[in-house]
């Protein structure tokens, strides 16, 4: 009896802490779990819920294009909007491939899409500066970059992640001169800078054994400080400088924020006031079974919360109808085994073992419903795209959890109740 | 209570003839389609089309994003606009949409701003072409993840129960769907992009229902003696009952305080969410137990004759011409056989669900 009240208040500590977690967030060292309203570290507004812009770009291919270079150019650009953007102060931006030939920019915030359209303008500008800030070369004279991982030369000990530029062939000559007169210049000026839209990528230095020769075969080996990544990222943006074809937008939308302002806090709202309806609901068709589902849900509510903050999703519309339908399907598998138990306990047998049979004979008819959604969820996640996939992972995650608070939540709490004596059947609904 | 409660799959023709009922205006609008009658309030973002943006310099109200401005477009064009809404920093700017405008059109919109709300030339900040193409595309995403996410639930359902119970349970599943679109229709709700989060979220719920009723059967089944399949899916359906409603009941009440309260966009998307919920209630009582042991007894049926075919192969082509017509007349006769069996029910009184029973009353 004692141990049954000592657990039965745990639990319950841990789920008022769930919820204050919730509602306030919480700084464990180093672990920092935001608040659900936390725009900025925790759920992200999808444009739907903010307002702001929507621009589509396709590629318009010319005559004679390889198109086996698609794939990997429409990276290229992504990658350079993404950067651009990210320059700019738009974090929030999102830059999606669609199809193939096409690239969906989300702008929060811009509500003006010809403003947007302007910020992120035409392909980039790439120069390559010396030291006192001149052109040596610009993206017109460079053939191709990759990125690359091993020994540079035969001089190198260890393998590392550097970038390969090829020039053109008249750009060859041109680079040959700079390196020369760059390895010839002191320290700190003997440097090459990698400039795009004003910004530094990278400032490699030419090391002095150049001085004589200057680096020639028509093109360099960029290393230092690169992980596979970064080495990556500067290679596609190397790329985008030569660009074989044009953008242009096909489409171009602004979401007002008319559903942005109030959509979120009324949406709150409304969801509290459900899961409040929902709760009263429980507790007068099942009494105490009911608050505990009560309880459980709640308990949900603030697990589902802190998860999806945590997970840092993209809230839209879709993803809020996936959390709201999570919440009513959440106490699903509570009505299903109250009703057996309500059964059992018609059947004569005592609270105790028909809490028991209650729990074990709903298990086949929980287990089956629920994992035909996760089915359904698991496929949309990985076949759909944009908000199909914000749907199916709130929906998901809520169909997990739910599945583990209604179940086991609700049976260690309904079983400690029973330990304290409350076993009048009148009370379990019979 | 118990003997109030009349027999679901005896009258199944009955629910089946309202749920074609139901289903016809949604069925009439998916099949026109093709053929250029659109009954469908398409929005923009589906069929493209233009979208204008006015910067007024005075608080655009909900008057006149409701009201006044969708009848000065209409007015001016002689085309309701799919969308008018307030947008830009101070909410100073209203985002007009409508379906592909030509350069005329537009400009009577523009000078009917103009005019109205005394604007001047720099005030019209956007007039563009929305693509649709973009909407064609996630929407053929959706459609190939949602028909896979279909042929993976119902190998699941074969796996756990059978396939005609499968096919029961997409059945259902296709007549919710149904259901929402003909809402779609009557009510002319803007059908947008959001109508895939509908059909996501109905897809989750539908299947889900049916598969309780489903539940209960197979373990019903398990011990039943004397009972046909009819009788054991009216005593599953009525056990699960409850279950069903209540269910609906509470995710009704989440979604539907976001109808109360939600602001207009919400509704136009919680709405067939609640159409799509109620269909899924009623399909799963009404329809998906009714529904297996019609599939059922089809399959048998169809067996059988078969099997009598090979049997009977010298007996000329005769009862063969008769086999599609045997097959529909069979299944719907064969829930009267049951009929007397509610005699024998008290004497079943040692099997373990009758006693329950036997309490409820």
């Amino acid at each position: 009896m004692k141990k049954s009240i000592l657990s039965f208040v745990a639990v319950l500590l841990v789920i008022v802490l769930l919820c204050c977690t919730a509602i306030f967030g919480l700084t464990v060292g180093p672990v920092h779990i935001p608040n659900v309203l936390d725009e900025e570290n925790g759920i992200r507004r999808g444009l739907d819920l903010v307002g702001g812009s929507s621009i589509t770009f396709e590629a318009q291919l010319p005559d004679g294009y390889n198109t086996s270079n698609l794939q990997s150019d429409m990276n290229s650009v992504q990658a350079m909007m993404t950067k651009r953007l990210d320059s700019l102060g738009y974090t929030e931006a999102t830059v999606e491939l669609v199809g193939d030939n096409r690239i969906k920019v989300d702008i929060p915030a811009i509500s003006d899409p010809q403003e947007a359209v302007e910020v992120l303008g035409a392909t980039a500008q790439l120069q390559f500066l010396n030291a006192d800030g001149e052109e040596i070369l610009s993206g017109a004279d460079i053939k191709s970059a990759s990125a690359g991982y091993g020994k540079i030369d035969q001089t190198s000990v260890a393998d590392e992640h550097y970038v390969n530029v090829e020039f053109t062939d008249e750009a060859a000559e041109k680079w040959t001169e700079a390196t020369k007169l760059a390895a010839q210049a002191e320290d700190g000026e003997n440097y090459i800078k990698i400039v795009m839209d004003d910004q530094t990528l990278s400032s490699p230095s030419v090391s002095s054994e150049y001085a004589e020769t200057g680096i020639t075969g028509g093109g360099c080996v960029i290393s230092g400080s690169f992980d596979a990544d970064s080495a990556k990222t500067l290679a596609e943006q190397i790329n985008i400088g030569q660009l074989p074809f044009t953008l242009e937008e096909v489409s171009m939308s602004a979401v007002g924020p008319s559903l942005g302002e109030r959509a979120l806090s009324t949406s709150l709202m409304a969801g509290g006031i459900g899961i409040l309806l929902v709760m009263v609901f429980m507790i007068v068709m099942y009494r105490v079974p009911g608050v505990v589902a009560s309880i459980a849900l709640m308990f949900y509510t603030a697990l589902d919360a802190v998860i999806l903050t945590v997970a840092h999703v993209n809230l839209s519309l879709p993803g809020i109808a996936g959390i709201i339908l999570s919440i009513g399907m959440a106490v699903d598998a509570n009505v299903i085994i109250f009703e057996r138990i309500k059964d059992e306990l018609r059947n004569g047998k005592t609270v105790r073992s028909a809490i028991d049979s209650g729990f074990s004979r709903a298990w086949t008819a929980i287990i089956d419903s629920n994992i035909t959604t996760i089915i359904a969820a698991i496929v949309l996640y990985f076949f759909g795209s944009g908000t199909v996939v914000g749907f199916a992972l709130t929906f998901g995650i809520g169909v997990v959890l739910s599945m583990f608070t209604a179940v086991t939540v609700t049976r260690f709490l309904l079983k400690r109740i029973v330990d304290f004596k409350i076993r009048n059947p009148k009370l379990y609904g019979a | 209570m118990e003997k109030k409660r009349f027999s679901i799959v005896k009258k199944f023709p009955i629910f089946a003839i309202i749920s074609l009922i139901l289903i016809a205006p949604g069925l009439v609008g998916l099949v026109t389609l093709p053929f250029g009658l659109n009954l469908f309030n398409m929005d923009v973002d589906f069929v493209g089309g233009t979208s204008l943006t006015f910067n007024l310099h005075t608080e655009v109200t909900s008057d006149m994003s409701g009201k006044d401005i969708p009848k000065l477009v209409e007015d001016a064009c002689g085309v309701a606009p799919s969308t008018v809404q307030k947008t830009g920093e101070n909410d100073e700017s209203v985002l007009i949409k409508c379906t592909k405008l030509d350069n005329e059109q537009q400009s009577a919109i523009v000078e009917a701003m103009q005019e109205t709300y005394n604007l001047e030339d720099k005030d019209t900040e956007n007039v563009s072409d929305v693509n649709a193409t973009i909407g064609r595309e996630a929407q053929n995403k959706a459609v190939t993840a949602a028909v896979i996410a279909v042929i993976l639930m119902l190998l699941y359902i074969t796996i756990r129960f059978e396939f005609t119970s499968g096919l029961a349970a997409v059945t259902c599943l296709a007549h919710d769907l149904l259901v929402i679109l003909s809402a779609y229709i009557v009510l002319q709700i803007p059908f947008n992009t959001s109508f895939i989060a509908v059909a996501l979220t109905i897809l989750g719920y539908s299947i889900n229902a049916s598969i309780i009723v489903f539940d209960r059967v197979r373990e019903n089944r398990r011990f039943a003696r004397r009972e046909s399949f009819d009788e054991i899916v009216d005593t599953s359906v009525w056990q699960t009952v409850r279950r069903t409603l209540f269910t609906s009941i509470t995710t009704l009440l989440t979604i539907g305080m976001i109808f109360i309260f939600g602001v207009t966009s919400l509704r136009q998307f919680t709405l067939p969410i609640i159409v799509g919920i109620v269909a899924g209630g009623y399909s799963s009582i009404f329809l998906a137990g009714s529904l297996w042991a019609k599939y059922r007894s089809l399959i048998r049926k169809n067996r059988q004759a078969k099997a009598s075919a090979k049997l009977g192969s010298k007996d000329s082509g005769k009862p063969k011409k008769e086999e599609p017509k045997a097959a529909p007349e069979a299944s719907v006769e064969e829930p009267k056989q049951p009929a007397p069996a509610q005699q024998p029910l008290p004497r079943k009184n040692n099997s373990k669900k009758n006693k329950r029973k036997k309490k409820k009353r």
